[in-house]
């Protein structure tokens, strides 16, 4: 006897309550051109109440309508799909999916590039594999939107993307071609391969860069255009605020040292990233109006990390900073984390479920610049959504669709890649 | 001398090829159920819903503890609760057995170095660190048995070191015995890449099985002298090996081999090795045991799973499933799971048994697979694994269903003593994290105040 692995045989057993299949058949295709209504028991919206049996409208890739079933009539011959809970398509606010390869073989892995320690110019946008499996595994899991970069193993590592997590090229996939510049002053960005050995040599090498973006802007503005330099270009663009620069940094030490540089350019945007220790310099954040990308709830926590609390995310966000989540880069096995159960686990150490949900989709897409188009379910921004047969953050819920733009990209969870 | 070695062949060899255990030398009764607690320990409780795990859940159920061990167990009213208990209420509660956890790197008991792919003479025993906040936070998530183990980069990469997860600063006081006062544990093994490497370590995986076998052929024969040198007393005993005589113990049937393993044809590559040998092995990680667990199934050899949150990292793991759990017990595969712990976290390791759930195996076998199931592959299901009459009172306390993820460890207790509590602040942080998770010290206080 062979035993197949297929996700519907165990979903067949244990979907029982939810009436999801019967209206859903032919629905990957855009039938009803591109027309689809997601009826659902209860729609997270991220966006002001929860809707007690709503209906979503979605045509032509954008939401058209959205409230309660009984407000609601699902015009003819549009397809329908049902679940017990609704959710936007979820955001990460930070992975290296696509560049971190599924097999982590040399061939495959475009995660960093290790000559230089300084390398802003390289996009994420010529490196993404549309075809890496570990796009598909999260998107069976409800991510529509990522923001997708570069390791963090260099002091500056290239240029950050936004993408969906659907499309047949990248062209298509990219929301945001160049999202933000990524940077590192953590543990991962020092030391090894050309990279500054020290937090001191870290910091003035950074900000020797910043000030030669400095230079090569005031040139930009001036009579006589520089010749193209596609470096001096990017860390022009950071430090005129045209691209945020993301750092990442665990201890509060590095933290704080993010803080100081950014503060020398006024125009300068600083994102905070995986900050295991942000809980000690909450007011400095806080006084500099520095959002941050939370490291992964469970991320494993050891050296530099080994005050991370898979409270990180409540503590930040009771206190007033801006806060998102993420599923960070993994160099083993895992090779991604799935965002939800970050998300899950961040609730159940204590953040408000709305809340947690909010880190996830609104606060995210705010926080990855694309907060106009996805999120959250509005009238008008894109149709992507999450379907779920029960609490979308209980282990043993099922996500059981997950739809981009009006199209049902994923049936349901992938258990196994084949 | 020669007297000596003949004693080695056996179960009695053990005891003399280990140091005296420590409650000897400190004047305790020895053996290997001792219990730390004092004689008057006597907790009775009240309320919680008990999962048993061999017999079906109990509402309202009372749970009484004597001296370390489960004296009754049964719905209030059909239980006498003895004067003078402790009682503890746990209405809201739910109690299930401290959760065993069958692969485990806490604390660091990493074993072999990189001289040599076999050095089955290397013990986890001599690198464990109990006061590891990682040993503490296996208990903030409800374990309280671990198999303790070095890692896979080694053909055999060491003795693995079965512990009890009990307060106190000594691996030898955590260590699981024998009767005869030995320690308990497995033998680590592993195929597929990652053993493999430069010379000495074998280039393929032809040359991984046939330095196995040799390995093997060499202890059948060290057996063989040993058993001659017992029978007849004009035979000289062959010179000391450290590392065949723990193979000879593998053999013997006294040592499970704990063989990490990915790949189908790595994992009939051990199917056939074990039978060839006639060792008792259990298969760890078998990320592609959903596509031999006929195979499996039909070699009556149990497997370990890990659940990870996506396949791919490295080649082997590719193909690994949530599904694996399922598909192997309707295969008929006995299921334990295991964190492999800095793979994934012990804090969470109830979530393996939820997900492995999400992917359709039963509650009933999840939960097993956390506990009895286990024991069953440490050989430790006679004392630990389910709330059983008899059975040592190893205990994880719950705020609620656990295979929820709203579910928080609230206690956990070994031998009747709680410890962990997460009330307590010094115990908080190594359930959630935050300053000072990283640091043994407060941990270490806590337990010179124990002693």
């Amino acid at each position: 006897m062979n035993h197949v692995i297929t996700n519907r045989r165990g979903l067949g057993a244990m979907a029982l309550a939810v009436a999801t299949l019967a209206a859903t058949a032919g629905a990957t295709s855009n039938e009803g051109g591109g027309r689809i209504a997601i009826k659902a028991g209860l729609i997270h919206t991220a966006a002001g109440e929860p809707i007690r049996d709503g209906v979503i409208l979605i045509d032509e890739g954008r939401i058209t309508a959205i409230g309660p079933a009984a407000l609601l009539t699902v015009p003819d011959g549009w397809t329908v799909r049902e679940a017990a809970v609704a959710t936007p398509g979820l955001v990460d606010a930070h992975t290296c999916v696509g560049l971190a390869g599924f097999l982590n073989t040399d061939r495959v892995n475009d995660e960093l590039d290790r000559s230089e320690s300084v390398q802003p110019e390289l996009r994420a946008l010529d490196a993404y594999n549309l075809d890496d499996p570990l796009i598909e595994w999260v998107r069976s899991f409800g991510v529509t939107t990522v923001h997708t970069g570069h390791a963090p193993g260099a002091l500056v590592s290239g240029q950050s993307m936004v993408a969906k997590t659907t499309g047949s090229s990248v062209e298509e996939a990219v929301m945001v071609p160049a999202a933000m510049v990524t940077a590192s002053l953590s543990d991962a960005g020092r030391g090894g391969a050309g990279n500054p050995g020290t937090r001191s040599k870290s910091a003035a090498v950074l900000r020797a860069k910043l000030y030669e973006g400095l230079e090569y802007s005031k040139k930009l503005a001036g009579e006589e255009a520089p010749p193209r330099n596609l470096r001096s270009e990017a860390l022009a663009q950071v430090v005129t605020g045209e691209l945020p620069l993301l750092v990442t940094a665990h201890t509060s030490q590095d933290i704080v040292t993010a803080l100081r540089i950014a503060a020398e350019f006024p125009h300068l945007r600083l994102v905070l990233d995986g900050a295991a220790e942000a809980p000690r310099v909450i007011d400095e954040i806080l006084a500099a109006g520095v959002p941050v990308i939370v490291h992964p709830t469970m991320q494993r926590s050891g050296g530099e990390a080994e005050e991370l609390s898979m409270g990180t995310a409540r503590r930040l966000v009771e206190a007033g900073v801006t806060v998102a989540l993420q599923t960070g880069y993994e160099g083993y096995v895992p090779r991604a984390r799935v965002l939800l159960f970050e998300a899950a686990v961040a609730a159940r150490y204590g953040l408000d479920r709305e809340r947690a949900l909010a880190l996830v989709t609104i606060e995210a897409a705010k926080l990855c610049g694309v907060g106009d188009r996805v999120g959250s379910l509005e009238v008008g921004k894109d149709g992507d959504v999450a379907l779920f047969d029960g609490d979308p953050f209980e282990y043993t819920s099922h996500c059981v669709g997950t739809v981009i733009e009006g199209r049902v990209a994923s049936e349901h969870e992938l258990w196994t890649v084949r | 001398m020669k007297t000596l070695l003949a004693s080695l062949v056996g179960v009695a060899a053990l005891a003399l090829a280990v140091r005296p255990s420590p409650a000897l030398e400190h004047g305790q009764e020895p053996g290997p159920d001792t219990a730390s607690a004092q004689p008057e320990n006597l907790v009775a409780f009240v309320g919680a819903t008990l999962l048993p795990i061999t017999a079906p859940a109990i509402d309202d159920g009372v749970i009484v503890v004597r001296d370390g061990r489960i004296a009754a167990i049964g719905a209030r009213g059909e239980v006498e609760i003895p004067a003078g208990a402790e009682l503890i209420d746990a209405t809201g509660r739910t109690i299930m057995p401290g959760l065993i956890c069958t692969h485990s790197h806490v604390g660091a008991p990493f074993a072999a170095d990189s001289s040599d792919p076999i050095q089955p003479e290397a013990r986890s025993l001599d690198s464990m660190d109990v006061r590891a906040s990682s040993v503490h936070r296996a208990r903030a998530g409800g374990l309280t048995t671990l198999n303790c183990m070095p890692g896979s980069g080694h053909l055999m990469s060491g003795q693995t070191v079965y512990l009890k997860l009990r307060l106190a600063v000594t691996v030898e006081e955590l260590a699981y015995r024998f009767e005869d006062g030995s320690i308990m544990g497995g033998l680590k093994m592993a195929n597929g890449t990652n053993p493999q490497g430069d010379k000495p370590f074998p280039g393929t995986r032809a040359k991984s099985a046939a330095l196995v076998r040799q390995k093997f052929i060499d202890a059948v024969a060290y057996r063989d002298k040993l058993r001659a040198a017992a029978d007849d007393p004009e035979v000289d005993a062959p010179a000391r090996d450290l590392g065949l005589e723990a193979l000879v113990e593998v053999l013997d049937g006294k040592r499970i081999v704990h063989h990490h393993t990915h790949r189908h044809d790595d994992i009939l590559t051990v199917l056939r090795l074990a039978e060839e040998f006639g060792f008792r092995v259990v298969l760890h990680h078998v990320s592609e045991g959903w596509r031999v667990a006929d195979e499996i199934a039909a070699a009556g050899v149990p497997c370990s799973v890990i659940v990870v949150d996506s396949p791919g990292g490295k080649q082997e793991a590719t193909r690994l499933s949530f599904d694996t759990c399922r598909v192997l017990d309707e295969a008929g595969v006995r299921v334990a799971l295991h964190t492999d712990d800095y793979i994934t976290d012990s804090r969470l390791f109830l979530r393996s048994g939820a997900l492995a759930v999400r992917a359709g195996l039963s509650e009933q076998k999840a939960l097993e697979a956390l506990t009895i199931a286990g024991a069953e592959m440490l050989d430790l299901d006679g004392r630990v694994g389910s709330l059983e009459v008899g059975k040592d009172a190893d205990l994880a306390v719950l705020d609620g269903h656990p295979f929820s993820v709203y579910t928080q460890v609230l206690e956990t207790w070994v031998e009747g003593e709680r410890v962990f509590d997460l009330s307590d602040p010094d115990d908080l942080i190594y359930s959630i994290g935050g300053p000072g998770a990283g640091d043994d010290v407060p941990f270490t206080q806590c337990c010179a105040n124990v002693r």
